[in-house]
């Protein structure tokens, strides 16, 4: 599948393993958490970066011993309506984790803003849309009120403009 | 009130542009219907049975002459000449179509306004006292944190998509006109030995099926650290709230499964868990916001005016509104006035251009050009003189503006029903007509005294019926209308939910069985007592009997 990743559409060069397909000799793989978990020992000896898929309903404190070796996180999303991988994404940032965060399934071109802004990075994207719209969505608004999100050149958070004169100017965080 | 700087302007100015791309995407058919409908919801964009409904931001139920000016247009251009004042301090539109939807908000931004996240799952349109900043009970005014709360929510990418709609409301004065204690958030200003300010938090209220006191979760929070406390309340919801079913998806539903000791525990780790630099309230962007919404500059009147005494002394019916339209302001000579819009046989909350350019006319003259939304679905010129009361008045009446029953039987909240609603089960509107018809006479609705009679017309409960002292649900049993009668609630400080009576009545019985209700009230209060004290006294049994006894 397709990927928005940095503005550009690209290739997705991981493979996917189910909770019982075999292990490629090499190669980068990402498996669901459940794996993870039962198959740590040989994962960490894997030649090839190591990637999760971690559901809705899994807590991130139990993703912290893995973090240092994880290169990849995907958080699924079952409907475009249920908004708990934003928190979760969010959350995983917040521990420091700073490499690539994806949002997988079902996912609208006018949600990747609020996507980019909780840390994800890039983006399952289908064939539903074609890139130019969802290039287009992921760049809609050009300010945020919040503060500390992450931002994609061209978008400011309101209070940072406001108050520029009075604060130095703080490097936004960035993701991956 | 507050002003847009460029940076608000820019956003709302984006925003419209969002959604006109949206909409045209829609009309086109690259959006789906399933797909636009969340989007389309964030700008206040409902479709009702017969048309598009539009409900637009009153942030913390504030206007000017500008803004209600571009609404009474509004409502003439693209409306049938008419708007509906919500119970949550928002205007509606019933009759919009989703082509002119993005030129509507254009021109609304155009006065500082819009309809974002007035629907959908997301944090709702903060509401607050409707007499904020002019009530002489009031601690400090609660606008400037409602303005920080309305920012802070607006477009929040990590809470857009929460399980359900998120409601807060905050209130700066000790008696309670906002109704927090039934907000999914609700908050209350305290001050404390050494005069610092902090925030009461109070989660999980509400009313719709599920009728829930809310309870206190911090005491007293320190102010800088509100919007960090708000965000890791929002992210426990976010991500244990229920999704499985909408009804029971509301944050009442998670504090009541997991209770209110573990939901404050799982708050409590969150928020210790987090960075809190970037959610800091800081004094200079609180000073900013605060700025805006300084006091008038009120003159140094006497208490007394003569004018208005001797205007009181003539004529009964101004005397009549007085008693109930006006309440205490906190600069002596001044008035907050309220504006009844419940006139008899009335529709509750609609207001057609012409009263709104009335209105917007007389908060220029008379009130700094300041106007409130209140959550009774009235509308309130909050700085009045007394000297100018009577001249008021007078272009109130000649509009059918003054109806003198503010707090009285004819003061009837009621949602749209199933005269507008997809989700109505009954009717609501002709039920609040025939009630205000049955109580026309004002004199007896004075004679009853304060009463709170509420209809909602599905158990949804946008009417607020659970915390009305006369709560009216319409169902539907069998295709067949009828009305659920309940007693004794009340959303002030001592809120309570009201106790079912019986069955239900059918529509045309309704009016009968709340002057029934009514009477038995007058003959066994003691001298003074309001009908909630007297229905907490004598308990629903008296009520019963005159209901249900065999005739």
């Amino acid at each position: 599948m397709p990927l928005l990743k940095n503005g550009s559409i690209i290739i997705d060069d991981w493979i996917t393993l189910g909770l019982d397909d075999p292990k490629p000799d090499s190669g980068d793989i990402v498996v669901p958490y459940a794996r993870l978990l039962k198959e740590w020992e040989s994962l960490t000896d894997h030649d090839g970066r190591l990637g999760v898929i971690f559901t809705n309903i899994d807590r991130v404190e139990a993703l912290t011993l893995f973090l240092p070796r994880l290169a990849l996180i995907v958080l699924p999303f079952p409907s475009f309506t249920d908004g708990r991988a934003y928190s979760l994404a969010r959350q995983i940032r917040e521990t420091g984790y700073g490499r690539e965060l994806r949002a997988a399934g079902n996912v609208l071109p006018d949600q990747v803003q609020f996507m980019l802004q909780v840390g994800f990075d890039s983006f399952e994207i289908g064939d539903r849309f074609t890139a130019e719209v969802w290039l287009k969505a992921s760049r809609q608004m050009s300010l945020a009120y919040q503060r500390g999100l992450y931002r994609t050149p061209g978008q400011h958070d309101v209070w940072s403009e406001r108050h520029r004169e009075a604060e130095p100017w703080l490097e936004q965080p960035h993701a991956g | 009130m507050y002003r847009y700087d460029e940076f608000d302007s820019q956003f709302v100015n984006d925003r419209v542009s969002q959604f006109r791309d949206q909409a045209n995407r829609r009309l086109t058919g690259e959006l789906s219907e399933d797909e636009f409908r969340p989007l389309r919801l964030m700008n206040g964009l409902y479709l009702q049975l017969h048309a598009y409904m539009l409900r637009i931001a009153v942030p913390y139920g504030s206007l000017d002459s500008a803004k209600l000016n571009t609404l009474a247009y509004i409502a003439e251009k693209w409306d049938r000449g008419y708007g509906h004042f919500t119970t949550r301090q928002n205007l509606q539109f019933n009759w919009i179509k989703l082509e002119d939807t993005a030129d509507i908000l254009a021109k609304l931004a155009e006065v500082e306004m819009h309809a974002i996240q007035t629907s959908g799952n997301c944090i709702r349109n903060v509401t607050t006292d409707q007499w904020a900043g002019a009530a002489a009970d009031e601690i400090a005014d609660p606008r400037p944190i409602g303005e920080l709360v309305r920012q802070w929510s607006s477009l929040h990418p990590e809470f857009s998509y929460l399980p359900r709609k998120f409601k807060i409301a905050v209130t700066g004065s000790p008696n309670d006109r906002a109704a927090v204690r039934v907000h999914d958030i609700g908050l209350r200003l305290h001050l404390n030995d050494r005069g610092e300010r902090g925030w009461e938090v109070l989660v999980g209220g509400g009313l719709g099926r599920t009728p829930v006191i809310a309870v206190t979760v911090r005491d007293f929070l320190p102010e800088h650290e509100l919007i960090a406390y708000l965000e890791a309340i929002m992210r426990v919801y976010n991500l244990y709230g229920r999704r499985d079913n909408k009804y029971k998806a509301r944050i009442k539903i998670l504090v009541h499964e997991i209770g209110a000791e573990k939901f404050r525990a799982e708050v409590e780790t969150e928020y210790a868990r987090r960075p809190h630099a970037d959610t800091k309230v800081e004094e200079r962007e609180l000073q900013r916001i605060s700025a805006y919404f300084a006091a008038p500059q009120f003159e140094k009147l006497p208490r007394w005016s003569a004018t208005f005494e001797e205007a009181r002394a003539k004529n009964k019916d101004f005397a009549n509104w007085v008693r109930t339209n006006i309440a205490a302001h906190r600069a002596d000579g001044y008035a907050i006035v309220n504006i009844s819009l419940k006139p008899e046989g009335g529709i509750p909350g609609d207001a057609t251009a012409d009263q709104m350019r009335v209105v917007a006319d007389l908060a220029q003259r008379y009130s700094f050009d300041e106007i409130r939304v209140s959550h009774h679905q009235n509308l309130v010129l909050p700085h009045v003189k007394r000297d100018d009361l009577f001249a008021i008045w007078k272009v109130l009446q000649a509009s059918e503006l003054a109806t003198s029953n503010i707090g009285l039987a004819g003061d009837i909240i009621a949602c749209p029903g199933l005269d507008y609603c997809s989700l109505a089960t009954a009717r609501s509107i002709p039920i609040a007509q025939s009630i205000s018809r049955k109580f026309a006479d004002l004199n007896r609705q004075h004679e009853i005294g304060p009463l709170r009679i509420n209809i909602s017309g599905c158990i949804n409960a946008c009417g607020h019926h659970h915390v009305a002292h006369i709560g009216i649900l319409g169902l539907d049993k069998k295709g067949e209308e009828f009305y659920q009668i309940t007693l004794g609630g009340s959303s002030a400080d001592s809120a309570s939910i009201g106790t079912i009576l019986g069955p239900g009545f059918a529509g045309e019985d309704v009016p009968e069985a709340i002057e029934k209700i009514v009477n038995t009230y007058l003959a066994r209060r003691q001298p003074g007592e309001e009908f909630l004290a007297a229905y907490r006294r004598l308990g629903p049994q008296p009520f019963k009997e005159a209901l249900y006894a065999a005739a």
